[in-house]
């Protein structure tokens, strides 16, 4: 693969290639202002719609009542799928890095290695490697003496990190494969060794490549993290599920999941937006 | 009011086009005998290629007319398919049909637009490919002839729907150097069959051994026409003067 | 050192020798039914979102200002929440409410936890659907359009016989990853107990305690039905291959 190879889905044949720059990114007409306060309205509706009609029964609290009074619990859960989403992508863009560099070395055993990681942990379900790391990472490792212990939620992590590492491999596999090649050769000429070549020209060129997919890759990661309710960490979703069961009433199921999406939604939405504009932005140029 | 050919067979009368505040056609007219080749030259931005656009219909006017043998194009109860069986159409970028070989593109419009019978068409297609000078391409794709071919199959493509006139917009603006000749070679041999032919070109020694008569468009405008020995040796106005004095 | 043991333990070859799945024939029967349930999942889900995907970016197009704006908000709330909430909102709030008497006089609900699994993946898979096949639709220059409208082409003869074609080659590498990815999120459907590979495997483990051997086989397992799709998708891509397109 060469890195000027010709990017799929520009032809030749389509001259000249008038994929608009806002070809790509297109929520963004599709979801303007009025869509996003239609939403709102809508979701605001089923909110209060069953509260009305609790008037009939004025034993019962009202269901606004008793989602502001869990509020405080499940903000508390959702912070926690915030801290493993941020930890899991902070292990998982380092090692990714890391393994997308080995991925264009210059030894071919050491390419196929990181090639075969990546592409192992890419196409593995994310909740069967939850279910490996939960599983089979010993709840305490003994190092020197010193035992470290591992909690649940490490594990999970750790699980999570690793389709992140893989994604991330291959996008600055493909980042540098797509910085131009007389890059290389003028730092070459310069007497620039590989390391200091591939540190200091090529992987900060990168940045701007990637910066769009990894983002998007980090507001898929943040919707993952309810996975790990599912191996018994007690996130948002396990709390919310909690929640559900203590008050056991039926008229409380759909506002409660709507209340959590819409969680989930205010964090993800605007890191889609910008994601897509940074798409947009650099589209032009690249 | 049926059409006769002694009528000019293209009719331009006061056209005038916006493209929301920005006036590019001020008041165009124009008329072309059955028969003719007339350029239409002019700076970039001009209008030149949206006066050939409005012709057919693919771009539409505020005001003015255009009759092509009588039918009035910018009326809205107008059959589209009753005018563009008249009028072809070549475009700057070829534009052919990527996923479909060349004797496919040729055959696709009678067939599914004319719905001609197969076997009669592609005979037809396989002899205007000839025509073109392109016999042995039939089954490759656009994307494996250089410029100049596909432009020729450009032409053929439309030829192949049996138009009365012809609009050429700046056909060969995007081609090498070397492979202009061939196509402008295709449209001559066209004109001289007798096709009427409207163009829009840069190419002026072009212009001068075909056209019976040369347009010249500035902001909107006609500035100045008349045959092409008059208008490129003794031009009136100052703009033209300008502008050839740029061009030659 | 006994991290090291542990590692050289769990790269042991002979694990393959003795797997359940090969050696033990009821166990190998559950594998196998379980393996043909994700796959059933993920062909339906497959299939679904294709419609809907089409339909979606159908409607983008479409002169309806209405239909455009809740095919949008369909599109962003499917992509900006999770997966597994969707599934549960579903299944748990949705399917609570969804029931109907059965003949026993007992309320019995109206779509099954796989059903449940097909409609959530589909609508998950189909939101992101929409929008590369909508991507595919504006990619197509628009100038190609114009030349089949001065050739005489119906709106409807455009977007048959020139817009789709060319949007479909478009939009097939986006495609592909999407739907790999809907493959790999059919392990979602063991959270509301629809046995499929995952479930199954799990219910082996606890049943004969073989974590290591069944998570080998079940990461084998999907890798494998993942080249399987990527596979069919690299036929298809080939089949629609134009020469002189691309390189």
């Amino acid at each position: 693969m060469r890195p000027n190879a010709p990017v799929r889905g520009h032809m030749a044949v389509l001259h000249p290639m008038r994929i608009r720059s806002d070809a790509l990114p297109l929520a963004d007409r599709m979801f303007n202002v009025w869509t996003a306060a239609a939403l709102v309205l809508a979701l605001a509706a089923v909110l209060i719609a069953p509260a009305f009609a609790q008037d009939a029964a004025p034993e019962k609290r009202s269901i606004i009542a008793i989602l502001l009074e869990w509020t405080p619990t499940l903000a508390g859960g959702f912070g926690f799928n915030v801290l493993i989403s941020i930890l899991s992508m902070a292990i998982g863009t380092i090692l990714g890095v890391g393994l997308g560099v080995l991925q264009v070395s210059p030894i071919r055993p050491i390419r196929s290695v990181a090639w075969l990681i990546t592409q192992f942990f890419r196409n593995s379900p994310w909740l069967v490697l939850l279910f490996y790391c939960i599983l089979l990472i010993p709840f305490q490792i003994e190092v020197f003496g010193t035992k470290i212990p591992f909690p649940g939620w490490i594990k999970a992590v750790i699980g999570l990190s690793l389709p992140v590492m893989a994604y991330m491999s291959e996008y600055i596999r493909g980042a540098i494969l797509s910085i131009p090649t007389g890059q290389w050769e003028s730092a070459e000429s310069l007497g620039f060794s590989r390391r200091q070549i591939m540190t200091g020209i090529i992987l900060p060129q990168t940045v701007k490549r990637v910066l769009p997919s990894w983002m998007n890759l980090y507001a898929v990661l943040t919707m993952a993290t309810p996975l790990v309710s599912i191996i018994g960490v007690s996130d948002v979703m396990a709390l919310t599920r909690a929640a559900l069961s203590a008050e056991g009433r039926v008229d409380l199921l759909i506002p409660m999941y709507l209340y959590i999406l819409s969680w989930f939604f205010i964090y993800c939405y605007p890191i889609s937006a910008v994601t897509r504009l940074l798409e947009r932005k650099y589209s032009v140029k690249l | 009011m049926t059409w006769t050919p002694d009528q000019p067979i293209v009719s331009l009368k006061d056209v005038r086009k916006s493209f929301g505040t920005v006036e590019v056609l001020s008041g165009i007219t124009l008329d072309v005998m059955k028969g003719e080749v007339i350029c239409i030259i002019g700076p970039s931005g001009s209008g030149k290629s949206t006066l050939i656009r409005c012709i057919n219909a693919l771009n539409d006017i505020q005001a003015g007319s255009i009759t092509v043998e009588g039918l009035e194009v910018n009326d809205p109860k107008l059959d589209k398919l009753s005018l563009r069986k008249k009028v072809g159409m070549v475009f700057q970028q070829y534009n052919l049909f990527p996923h479909k070989t060349v004797l496919q593109n040729v055959m696709m419009a009678p067939i599914k637009v004319l719905r001609q019978n197969r076997t009669e068409v592609e005979d037809r297609a396989r002899a205007l490919i000839a025509k073109v000078r392109l016999n042995g391409k039939e089954d490759a794709y656009p994307g494996e002839l250089s410029g100049g071919q596909q432009q020729r199959v450009a032409i053929a493509r439309s030829l192949a729907m049996n138009p009365d006139v012809m609009l050429f917009d700046e056909v060969t603006a995007a081609l090498d150097p070397e492979t202009v000749k061939e196509v402008l070679t295709t449209i001559k041999d066209l004109a001289a069959e007798g096709m009427t032919c409207i163009l829009v070109t840069h190419e002026m020694g072009f212009a001068r051994e075909i056209a019976d008569c040369v347009y010249f468009t500035d902001r909107g405008v006609i500035v100045e026409s008349g045959p092409p020995a008059t208008f490129f040796d003794n031009a009136q106005d100052p703009r033209t003067q300008q502008f050839l004095s740029q061009i030659l | 050192m006994e991290f090291a043991n542990t590692l050289i333990d769990w790269l042991r070859p002979d694990w393959f020798l003795n797997l359940v799945v090969i050696s033990d024939d009821y166990n190998r029967g559950r594998y196998l039914a379980g393996l043909w349930m994700t796959v059933k999942l993920s062909v339906l889900s497959i299939f679904f979102s294709l419609i809907i995907g089409i339909l979606g970016a159908a409607v983008q197009g479409a002169p309806s200002r209405a239909l455009r704006v809740l095919v949008g908000a369909f599109v962003a709330f499917f992509r900006n929440t999770p997966p597994l909430v969707q599934l549960y909102f579903f299944y748990f709030a949705i399917g609570t409410v969804l029931r109907i008497t059965g003949e026993n006089g007992l309320p019995q609900p109206l779509v099954s936890n796989f059903g449940w699994a097909v409609i959530a993946l589909s609508l998950f898979a189909g939101a992101l659907n929409v929008e590369i096949f909508r991507a595919g639709v504006e990619a197509v220059p628009r100038s190609t359009v114009e030349a089949a409208e001065a050739l005489g082409y119906t709106r409807l003869q455009i977007y048959r016989d020139i817009v789709l074609p060319l949007a479909i080659r478009i939009s097939l590498p986006a495609l592909g990853t999407n739907l790999v990815n809907l493959v790999k999120t059919t392990t979602l459907a063991y959270a509301i107990a629809v046995p499929e590979l995952l479930y199954i495997s799990a219910q082996i483990w606890s049943e004969d305690l073989n974590v290591r051997e069944m998570m080998n086989v079940l990461l084998v397992s999907y890798v494998g039905l993942v080249a399987i799709l990527v596979w069919v998708l690299h036929r298809w891509e080939k089949t629609l291959r134009i020469p002189g397109y691309g390189e």
